[in-house]
């Protein structure tokens, strides 16, 4: 099937929650796969039914915090041993459990650096512009309707077809979405 | 005796029924849109612009005189700064428990408080943050507290409680920040879509950096959020610990005492949750937000303050005993010096309004009451002032030579700053009462999405994926 280089996809809008969860699992059912869900609040259930499960997050956010830990330690090691050692009545210089409360805050600083940084990256934000917001429409994603947009890069997206599955699914208004 | 005569009634919801998702962005929403300036707002927004301006003037005047210019002297070397910078950042803690741990506990109460609790917090450190650097003597120097390579080949003293409080407050600060942001953009997308200047539109469409309420973003959105809570949980127990650490860590009596960490946080809590009923109750009352922030908040609300305070008696009932058991002669000189001594009339004071006047809110009746809660909430933030006055400077101005024993007095300078820094804070709180949503949208959203379901089988099939 010829790729509409002109088009974006297709945008249904949905009256509730319930709604948007039940017509994106049937269109995931009729084989779709490059879509997209928008809702004003998360929705449980939702990611599931595009089939997207896990985010890799909490991942990026341990090795962060490790990460995080490891450097505290190395910066107060070298700063305190070699760089800049001081004698102070005979202690030993890897005075670690004085180390630990530097080690413990830089571990939360880089964990959390990593989950915000981390989920904006992965969200591919910030992205000023997209297609979805000329739709005057879906200024109310952000409110309080909801919306399945399928994507015309989805080899089963045809404009006539995907166009009749949505409304066929109770979509109360049905968008073409230009590039 | 109250809170008995009405039992097994159903408590009063959070949010009330018959609200709509449309009707909550709405009403949250048009406060920040609407256009004009409400004559309250303009006059409340004057008078801590004047006091931000003291706070200036009292700044540059330090800067080109030097600390002389305070009350501060040997002994009592830490004075009003010290003072002020543990009040401040003892209040906002309360933001960070509530948008953190009542997260992780799965309190639904914290949704229309969180944001501007959030908001304090953020702003209570930046009042915080300005002390030490002030009281460096030299604040021009301040970033040699970084631990940075310098032609000097100096590095910061790791064994110092000092360095590790620059760690806590500095990493405190960027993720408080960074979990208020985090918790706004939606919401400033929400502005962006309903905003009708286009002036308006674009600065609130930059801020929310293109977010469009994907399922996919909603979902990673909801994982970083709830790590970011579990990781600012033990992050905001560390601070107030760490700054206990300040003092615990050093050999001077009032000081030297392994108590201080919890009684620190657990007194950090008491404040905090006290400046956020001082704001929240004018707040709610002027812009007619009672039915998102109702009385069952503010009655929770009061029930930690009262919890909190009881562990923070405990602390002054430990130290006494501690004082007295040690049989240290300077420790149990410290206590009685505390009680009798020139300051004593403050101990009694702090007695007064961190435990005794507070007791009030065991009755139901005082915890419905705004006005009694409103009035409770400037007596503990004083009362939480005195203590941190009194470890400071009583504990300081006594110590073990009595040939060097001073009375400290607080002078102008003193007053003015500390004044100005509560001027700094309740511009900060204007400015973001009127540009930024003050209670979480979204939140609301779900809130109203998890009660306004009449029948659960409507339900049953979205939530089984």
């Amino acid at each position: 099937m010829p790729v509409d280089t002109n088009q974006f996809g297709i945008l249904a809008e949905f009256a509730d929650a319930e709604a948007l969860v039940e017509a994106t699992a049937r269109v995931y059912d009729a084989g779709y796969r490059e879509m997209e869900a928008y809702s004003p609040l998360a929705v449980e259930g939702l990611p599931e039914a595009l089939g997207f499960r896990r985010t890799g997050l909490p991942l990026v956010v341990l090795v962060g915090g490790i990460v995080g830990c490891l450097s505290g330690f190395a910066l107060q090691y070298w700063t305190t041993v070699v760089a800049y050692p001081l004698n102070i009545g005979g202690r030993p210089l890897v005075s670690w459990p004085s180390w630990i409360p530097v080690m413990f805050e830089m571990t939360v600083l880089v964990a959390v650096l990593s989950a915000v940084l981390g989920m904006l990256a992965m969200n591919g934000l910030p992205r000023p512009h997209h297609p979805l917001f000329a739709i005057p429409a879906f200024d109310r994603a952000t409110q309080d309707r909801f919306f399945l947009c399928v994507l015309a890069r989805d080899p089963r997206y045809d404009p006539r077809t995907t166009r009749e599955l949505l409304e066929r699914l109770g979509a109360k208004e049905v968008t073409d979405v230009p590039q | 005796m109250d809170s008995t005569s009405k039992p097994a009634t159903h408590p009063e919801p959070f949010l009330g029924r018959g609200h709509t998702m449309a009707g909550v962005t709405d009403k949250i929403s048009s406060i920040v849109l609407a256009r004009g300036l409400k004559r309250g707002w303009i006059v409340g927004l004057m008078i801590s612009f004047a006091l931000t301006m003291v706070l200036f003037i009292s700044v540059a005047w330090l800067f080109a005189k030097g600390v002389g210019i305070w009350g501060i002297e040997i002994p009592v070397a830490w004075g009003f700064a010290i003072v002020n910078f543990v009040w401040w950042i003892g209040i906002g803690h309360a933001g960070t428990l509530i948008s953190a741990i009542l997260l992780l506990l799965r309190q639904e109460w914290r949704t229309s408080i969180n944001r501007f609790a959030e908001a304090m917090t953020l702003f209570a450190v930046a009042c915080a943050g300005l002390f030490p650097l002030l009281h460096l003597g030299r604040p021009e120097f301040f970033y040699w507290l970084a631990p940075y390579p310098n032609t000097m080949t100096l590095w910061p003293q790791f064994r110092s409680p000092l360095i590790w409080d620059f760690f806590a407050v500095a990493t405190y600060a960027t993720t408080s920040f960074l979990f208020w942001y985090v918790g706004l953009i939606p919401d400033l997308a929400t502005l962006r879509d309903r905003a009708k200047r286009p002036f308006s539109q674009i600065v609130y469409g930059i801020l929310a950096m293109g977010w469009r309420g994907s399922a996919r973003h909603w979902r990673r959105y909801q994982d970083a959020y709830l790590l970011l809570a579990a990781l600012a949980t033990p992050l905001v127990v560390s601070v107030h610990s760490v700054v206990s650490l300040d003092f615990a860590v050093s050999i001077i009596p009032g000081w030297h005492s392994t108590v201080f960490p919890p009684y620190f946080v657990a007194g950090a809590i008491y404040s905090g949750f006290a400046m956020v009923l001082t704001l929240a109750i004018p707040l709610r009352a002027a812009y007619g937000l009672e039915e998102y922030v109702t009385d069952r908040h503010l009655d929770n609300m009061a029930k930690v303050m009262l919890a909190s305070g009881l562990v923070v008696a405990y602390g002054y009932l430990t130290e006494t005993f501690t004082a007295w058991y040690s049989g240290h002669d300077e420790e149990w000189f410290l206590i009685v010096n505390r009680a009798l001594g020139p300051y004593g009339w403050l101990y009694w004071l702090l007695l007064a309004s961190n435990i005794l006047i507070p007791q009030a809110l065991w009755f139901a009746s005082v915890r419905r009451n705004v006005y009694a809660l409103f009035g409770l909430s400037l007596v503990i933030n004083l009362g939480m002032w005195l203590e941190r006055f009194i470890i400071v400077v009583v504990s300081l101005h006594r110590d073990f030579l009595p040939s060097s024993w001073e009375i400290y007095a607080p002078t102008f300078w003193d007053w003015s700053t500390f004044v100005g820094t509560i001027g700094l804070f309740a511009a900060l709180m204007f400015l973001f009462i009127r540009f930024l949503p003050m209670i979480s949208i979204f939140e609301m959203r779900e809130m109203v999405e998890e009660h306004s379901e009449p029948s659960p089988s409507g339900r049953g099939q979205g939530e089984g994926a």
